[in-house]
């Protein structure tokens, strides 16, 4: 234990030591080698963010019809929802480098590749949320709606599916900033994105390539969490949102 | 009891005998041979004793600091600069595992120390803040009532808040071992080892068995890991 503090403190010490010698000494330190990088390296780098969100906004499209639809039967047919949703359970904490890697045995190396594992690893938050917000849904309003004389089909795209939106948006949105993450691993495996800059990066040595890869994806992932939540907020009916988190 | 006993342990020991299947008929049936010479017994305990190794270490340090720096956090005089870190916390979690360690590998080099390192501190946002907001969450009237009856604070934190947030800092643990396990496959790339190894080198001399074999023990512990962790959380929440 002891070691292992030391060890921490250690670490902490070099990497404050790291950033603020690099930015006092006379050779340009990695701030200035990075945004030295960043400035030649633009149109890569653009490039690259875009084929990102292209694999994310695709692999989300696919994502939400497929997870839509999955919630929705399973919240007609109760009794395999539970086994439905303890399978997208097993499929989120299989580690996205396995899940990836069993995927290149059957989809080769590529695009396909990434967008299979990313729709498997998006199943689970959207089905859930899908399902527990139409599951939640005051039974007076569906009742309601039933009496009104709809039909089962009317009764869920005008009642049931708006009513629970501002739940399926927030899966939505949980879902989308864990793939912007897994898509980066994705690109180990041929999917392309900003995933590409910290592999070769790794495998140069090439630190403001690293870094240029590393802060690209945060910064999308920080960005489409707030995109979505404004959205949120924007579009639901009462503009209350909730996450479900069990 | 006993039978209670069995079914909890059923699962678990299917995962188990899967997974040392997988590595026994593997290891005895390579297809060739480089496949024979990456997969030796030797050297699938190594890489599944240093992805234990990641977990547990990395793990036990952010369970440690993290609950400490929540309650540390959620005292009074600390409470704004709580709310303050929650807002970091939450932003600190959208940026993905691999950004993290690809950011330590910058400024620390390789190394399985790096990797536990960067694992340590990315595992601590969610249990810093899930024991944070439990120990927020605890209703003040409880708190008060209970420093009416004459308790210091210390006994407060003890006897009322830390058993009141527990379940919601057993869920905290929960999502950081769940996120932890695949971020741990990810050390590979930093030269923390692991049983990423083992599907880096599958990929990169192309052979499949090699890929299934790291990728199957992998999943089979992370599954493994989230089924007890869940257990022990049902038990918690209904002991509360």
């Amino acid at each position: 234990m002891d070691q292992f503090i030391s060890c921490m403190g250690n670490f902490f010490s070099r990497a404050v030591n790291g950033i603020v010698l690099s930015a006092q000494s006379e050779d340009p330190g990695i701030i200035m080698r990075t945004i030295d990088y960043l400035s030649r390296r633009s149109d890569l780098i653009l490039d690259l963010m875009l084929e990102h969100l292209w694999l994310v906004v695709f692999t989300l499209v696919i994502a939400i019809a497929v997870s839509v639809v999955v919630g929705v039967i399973i919240s007609y047919y109760e009794s395999f929802a539970q086994t439905v949703l303890g399978i997208c359970q097993v499929l989120m904490v299989i580690p996205s480098m396995a899940m990836l890697a069993f995927m290149v045995p059957i989809f080769g190396i590529g695009f396909t590749t990434g967008v299979v594992a990313l729709v498997l690893y998006s199943l689970l938050p959207i089905v859930r949320n899908t399902y527990t917000g139409i599951r939640e849904l005051d039974p007076a309003i569906v009742e309601a709606a039933k009496g009104m004389g709809m039909t089962e089909r009317r009764v869920l795209l005008k009642i049931k599916l708006p009513l629970a939106r501002p739940v399926i948006m927030a899966g939505i949105r949980t879902a989308a900033v864990m793939m912007i993450g897994i898509a980066a691993i994705a690109a180990y495996v041929g999917a392309g994105g900003l995933g590409e800059l910290i592999f070769s990066g790794i495998s140069r040595g090439h630190q403001p390539m690293i870094i240029a890869g590393a802060i690209g994806v945060s910064i999308i992932a920080v960005a489409f969490d707030y995109l979505l939540y404004w959205g949120e907020k924007r579009f639901s009916v009462e503009g209350r949102t909730r996450e479900v988190t069990e | 009891m006993l039978q209670n006993l069995w079914k909890w342990l059923i699962i678990p020991l299917i995962m188990l005998g899967i997974g040392a299947a997988v590595v026994i008929y593997t290891v005895n049936n390579p297809t060739d041979s480089i496949v024979a010479r990456m997969l030796t017994y030797e050297r699938v305990f190594r890489v599944i004793r240093e992805h234990m190794a990641l977990l547990l270490v990395s793990m036990i340090g952010a369970t440690i600091v993290g609950v400490l720096g929540g309650i540390m956090l959620s005292r009074p005089k600390l409470y704004y600069i709580g709310r303050v870190a929650e807002n970091i916390v939450n932003i600190g979690q959208t940026v993905p595992s691999l950004a993290v360690l690809a950011l330590f590998y910058t400024v620390l080099g390789l190394g399985f120390r790096v990797a536990v390192f960067a694992l340590f501190i990315y595992s601590i946002l969610p249990i810093l803040r899930n024991t944070f907001a439990g120990i927020d969450g605890v209703e003040r009237s409880i708190v008060e009532a209970a420093r009416g009856m004459g308790m210091n604070p210390f006994r407060v934190l003890t006897k009322i808040e830390l058993p009141i947030a527990f379940p919601i800092i057993v869920a905290g643990i929960r999502t950081a071992i769940v996120i932890n396990v695949g971020a741990a496959t990810l050390a590979t790339f930093i030269g923390g080892g692991g049983l990423g190894d083992l599907i880096v080198t599958g990929l990169s001399v192309h052979r499949d068995m090699i890929i299934f074999t790291g990728a199957v023990i992998a999943a089979i512990t992370a599954i493994f890991l989230d089924y007890m962790i869940g257990k022990v959380e049902e038990r918690v929440v209904r002991w509360t």
